[in-house]
């Protein structure tokens, strides 16, 4: 299936996909807005991890646990992160990160 | 000796500390009264151990051959720096540690039988029995030094518990003053003392004292041909000893601080400024007498001289105070003086060292009769609750016994026969009559002049006018009374101690005589003096108003110590504090201080103008991040592509 593509494409498509990751958590004000950018970086970081099994070790497996391990502890980071918002939420009635600034000075 | 152990000794100095330590911090746990006995019980315990000591050694084991010996009854080494360089702290037993040893217990007992009479009812009276259990630790310790360091340890430890003592009444502003002028003065010279100790012993090598004071011996002879400014180094090495000497011993011009110190309880200076801790520096020429004579004899001179000159002055003082403690106070400068006087005159062996054994046997007699005086003073003032002898009068018929012991006193220090006072007084005057004729007639005048002050405070106190008293005066306690009359035949009867036969300048006994043609005369100079303090002051008349008004200038700079004081504050404050401490304090404010604060304060405002960046905002942080780890993948790319 994945043969005919070339490696490099899947790194583009990684990049596209962290930039545009980056941009929304440097950008979007709404936090779960920002949490999804993040799994965005994270998903990229996955292709990636794939792709360079794929074509480089095609008889190993690591990058295929990496990329599950990173799927895990994105569904944690999620579950807590999620968490801090609806405090977040119930403290100023909105989820505006730029509300959240105790931690200045 | 051989065979007979002496180590028992060292439960001397260490029982007054367990009780120190027992009343210090359990004594407010005790009643009043218990804390008093359990201080004088243990001070009881130690008076017997020391006159057992003072037995053993001077009849029983002390003399062999001849001579008495120097027993190391214990030594243990407690601080070793190197091989060489360790400081010991020990027992010495030798003539005059042990007659120290009895002086200082005999005292410190009876203050403290009769501190129970005189303290009862004050506020903290546990303290100030663990105070003098403190003091007496450190004296016992100083007197029985086998190294110098030792004794300078325990000379500073007296030297705090003195400061203790005297503000033992804190909320007295006069107290807390007196007690920071005592502490500041002798802490002044300790620091000479302490200087000339670390010269003695790199000169000799040694700290321990029978090596140091061993006439044979090479250490005594070492450093007397390096010279500086005109003297050997030994002999300033000396001097500045002596300086130690003379500040705790309050000598010339370091005396100002002992009028002061009358600020703390009676008993304490019967104890503490009259007999045990003021001729600690009488104590230290005569420790180290050895070297003075053979390696350092220029110093030996100005000690003469010092003491004479202390004595005159004194005694002139005392002439016009009227604070009975004060006049006492100067009285006991004055026969301080004497006792240098007497060292300082002194040569070495047998009849030479006259000198040595008349300043010993004066520093026995007068702790006892001085003692006597400061108690019966502080039964006085118990009685009349004033300090001032012009509120007194007439006190002879309320206070029957006080006044009997008092008068034996007056009579001992004024040198009448057979009282051990003119023993003692009369031993000097011989000493100083041999070796400088100026220094003799000198201590003449003093001898009339002590008899003429001590009866004027007599006469003024217990006979004078009849005065009314806010509330008839009583008789004191016989916890206080006992003491009096101890003490009083000690004074009648420590004359006939034989003293040329046990303490002298080189343990050889030798036979000692009354010079009478010395003796008669300070005889009729003494009851020259009582004749016309007398005159004066038996009935009121207006005979001292007169005399006063014709010595004006004499009375006036008398009356105010010839403005030592004055003098001495104005160098600290006009001099001192104007023109070296204060151009120091600007320094220290705006040089030290300056660049400390400069630093801080620029650290202050460079982050009050950086802070904005923690701005708490989370993007912006993430921009800053991330524009970071961009910028090093720059630059890593750069270098790798390169």
């Amino acid at each position: 299936m994945l043969h005919g593509i070339r490696l490099e494409y899947f790194l583009i498509l990684a990049t596209l996909m962290f930039f545009v990751g980056v941009y929304g958590f440097l950008t979007r004000k709404n936090l779960i807005t920002m949490l999804m950018s993040i799994e965005l970086i994270l998903n990229a970081v996955n292709i990636n991890f794939v792709a360079f099994n794929k074509f480089l070790f095609p008889d190993k497996l690591e990058g295929h646990f990496f990329a599950l391990i990173v799927i895990a502890v994105a569904a944690a980071e999620a579950a807590v992160a999620i968490a801090i918002i609806i405090n977040i939420y119930r403290h100023f009635s909105n989820i505006n990160v730029e509300n959240v600034d105790e931690m200045k000075y | 000796m051989g065979d007979f152990n002496f180590s028992y000794c060292v439960w001397i100095p260490l029982i007054p500390l367990f009780s120190f330590l027992i009343l210090g911090l359990f004594g407010n746990k005790f009643k009043e009264k218990l804390t008093g006995i359990l201080g004088t019980l243990a001070l009881g315990i130690i008076f017997a151990l020391s006159l057992y000591t003072a037995y053993e050694y001077f009849f029983v084991h002390g003399l062999v051959n001849g001579t008495y010996q120097k027993i190391i009854a214990i030594n243990v080494t407690w601080l070793q720096f190197t091989d060489k360089l360790h400081i010991n702290m020990g027992v010495l037993l030798d003539p005059i540690s042990v007659m120290m040893l009895v002086v200082v217990t005999t005292v410190s007992f009876m203050v403290h039988l009769y501190s129970i009479g005189y303290m009862k009812g004050e506020r903290g009276v546990e303290r100030y029995f663990a105070f003098l259990s403190l003091f007496t630790f450190s004296m016992l310790g100083l007197v029985i030094a086998t190294n110098i360091f030792q004794m300078y340890i325990f000379w500073e430890l007296v030297g705090v518990s003195s400061y203790l003592l005297i503000g033992f009444y804190y909320q007295k502003p006069s107290a807390v003053a007196a007690s920071k002028k005592a502490f500041i003065v002798t802490r002044f010279a300790d620091l000479g003392f302490l200087i000339g100790i670390l010269i003695l012993s790199f000169i000799t090598g040694t700290f321990d004292f029978i090596t140091l004071t061993d006439p044979a011996g090479e250490a005594i002879h070492r450093g007397a041909e390096i010279g500086f400014m005109g003297m050997s180094v030994m002999t300033w090495a000396m001097l500045l000893i002596f300086m130690g000497g003379a500040g705790k011993s309050a000598m010339f011009p370091l005396h100002i601080w002992l009028p002061d110190a009358m600020e703390g309880p009676t008993p304490v200076s019967a104890l503490i400024h009259a007999a045990t801790m003021v001729v600690a520096g009488v104590y230290l020429v005569a420790r180290l007498f050895p070297i003075f004579h053979f390696s350092a004899q220029p110093a030996l001179n100005i000690i003469a001289y010092v003491g004479g000159f202390t004595s005159l002055f004194a005694a002139v003082i005392a002439c016009t105070q009227l604070d009975i403690k004060r006049v006492l106070a100067f009285s006991t400068l004055s026969q301080i003086g004497y006792m240098m006087l007497a060292l300082g005159v002194s040569g070495y062996g047998s009849h030479d060292g006259l000198g040595f054994m008349a300043s010993n046997f004066h520093l026995f007699t007068h702790a006892m009769f001085k003692a006597l005086l400061f108690l019966g003073a502080g039964a006085i003032i118990h009685a009349v609750h004033s300090n001032y002898m012009n509120e007194m009068g007439g006190l002879r018929k309320h206070l029957p016994i006080t006044h009997a012991t008092f008068l034996i006193a007056c009579l001992t220090i004024a040198g009448l026969y057979p009282l051990s006072g003119f023993f003692s007084k009369d031993e000097i005057l011989a000493a100083a009559f041999h070796k400088d004729k100026l220094l003799f007639a000198v201590e003449y005048c003093v001898a009339g002049l002590t008899a003429f002050y001590m009866f004027r405070l007599y006469f003024v106190v217990f006979w004078g006018k009849d005065t009314q008293y806010h509330h008839k005066p009583h008789e004191a306690p016989f916890t206080m009374t006992i003491p009096l009359m101890f003490l009083a035949i000690a004074s009648v009867f420590a004359g006939f101690i034989p003293f040329s036969e046990l303490v002298t300048s080189d343990s050889i006994p030798f036979e000692g005589e009354i010079d009478w043609m010395i003796a008669i005369p300070s005889i009729a100079v003494g009851l020259l003096g009582i004749l016309i303090a007398m005159i004066m002051y038996r009935k009121e008349n207006n005979y001292p108003a007169r005399m006063a008004a014709t010595l004006k200038y004499l009375y006036r700079w008398s009356f105010n110590k010839f403005y030592i004081d004055e003098i001495y504050l104005f160098i600290t404050k006009k001099i001192i504090f104007r023109y070296i401490a204060r151009p120091v304090a600007w320094f220290d404010r705006h040089m030290v201080d300056g660049t400390m604060n400069g630093i801080a304060g620029m650290t202050n405002v460079i982050s009050f103008r950086i802070r904005g960046l923690q701005s708490g905002q989370l993007q912006k942080y993430g921009f800053v991040f991330i524009t970071g780890a961009l910028a090093l993948a720059l630059v890593f790319i750069y270098l790798w592509t390169k």
